[in-house]
């Protein structure tokens, strides 16, 4: 099973890689770019029938940092 | 009674041996040095160094792996009992990613490395690693970091200033990190954790010496009381 782990950062929390991303893009001339905000995708092939709690521990765990991360948990199709 | 202290040293450490040779200088006794892999730590340690460097290569977030390592849960049972533990740098960012410590270590906030000495502000001698400074005494330590941006929500924030847990302030801007925070202490008190690095001041060639203090506290207060 295939799992994506969505990581961003928190509503609030500064984030001096979007900002700079943010600059880079209107640099290019775009306009228009309200926020830009970094995150992180981790891909996850695991086992079919993994659980929905195990998931959750491995991120809670390791792969989002709380204080400044929230994190969201998309199952793909088995393959 | 001699100092018994430990050194930690992750894949990617790489102010293990400065940190090693701070200890040395100042108790007169080479601490022990311990590799991450190792399930359990020296008996009856007085100290436990964290220091600074790139574990596993900042993999993921700074200290992140390093945090999940095996002497980490040995780490933490010691700090739970009592033993001082300081964290230097990637030694900050693994404590407070194992939960020692509040908050967060993040991208400094003008994107770039920094590498120079600044001017930190002591902002209470009541502590183990503080105690030989007075407080508001302003001393010049090495930072060398990209991720020194401290975070942690405001009512964090306002607990660590009420508990007198902010240890060390930046003088001037530096990286971002919220209040200037450049060092907290936890809420035992004898876990610190600071982006400055005192090792790499602690005797006149190395442009100053204002690091010593914090070590001689420590030994002071662990050996000779």
């Amino acid at each position: 099973m295939k799992v994506r782990i969505h990581v961003s950062l928190k509503p609030g929390v500064l984030d001096p890689q979007g900002r700079a991303v943010h600059h880079a893009l209107e640099g290019l001339g775009f306009t228009g770019i309200e926020d830009v905000r970094v995150g992180r995708l981790i891909e996850l092939d695991v086992a079919d029938g993994t659980g929905d709690a195990d998931l959750e521990a491995m991120c809670r765990q390791l792969l989002a940092n709380q204080v400044i991360e929230n994190y969201r948990i998309e199952k793909l199709e088995s393959a | 009674m001699a100092f018994r202290s430990a050194v930690i040293t992750f894949p990617g450490s790489n102010c293990d041996r400065d940190m090693a040779v701070a200890l040395e200088q100042v108790s007169g006794t080479a601490p022990q040095r311990v590799w991450h892999g190792e399930a359990e730590l020296p008996e009856r340690l007085d100290f436990i160094a964290l220091p600074g460097g790139f574990s596993y290569g900042d993999y993921l977030r700074s200290g992140a792996m390093a945090a999940r390592s095996p002497i980490m849960r040995a780490v933490v049972r010691a700090a739970a009992s009592g033993v001082p533990v300081l964290g230097v740098c990637n030694g900050f960012q693994v404590l407070t990613e194992a939960g020692l410590l509040p908050g967060a270590l993040m991208r400094n906030a003008g994107q770039t490395f920094v590498c120079r000495d600044v001017p930190l502000r002591v902002e209470t001698s009541q502590s183990l690693f503080t105690a030989g400074y007075e407080v508001g005494q302003v001393v010049r330590f090495p930072v060398a970091h990209h991720d020194g941006n401290y975070f942690a929500d405001e009512a964090t924030l306002d607990r660590l200033e009420g508990e007198g847990r902010v240890a060390f302030r930046y003088a001037e801007a530096v990286n971002g990190s919220r209040r200037d925070i450049a060092g907290v202490l936890g809420a035992g008190g004898n876990v610190l954790g600071m982006m400055p690095h005192p090792e790499r001041a602690i005797e006149p060639a190395h442009g100053g010496s204002d690091g010593r203090a914090l070590f001689e506290s420590v030994v002071r207060g662990l050996v000779e009381v």
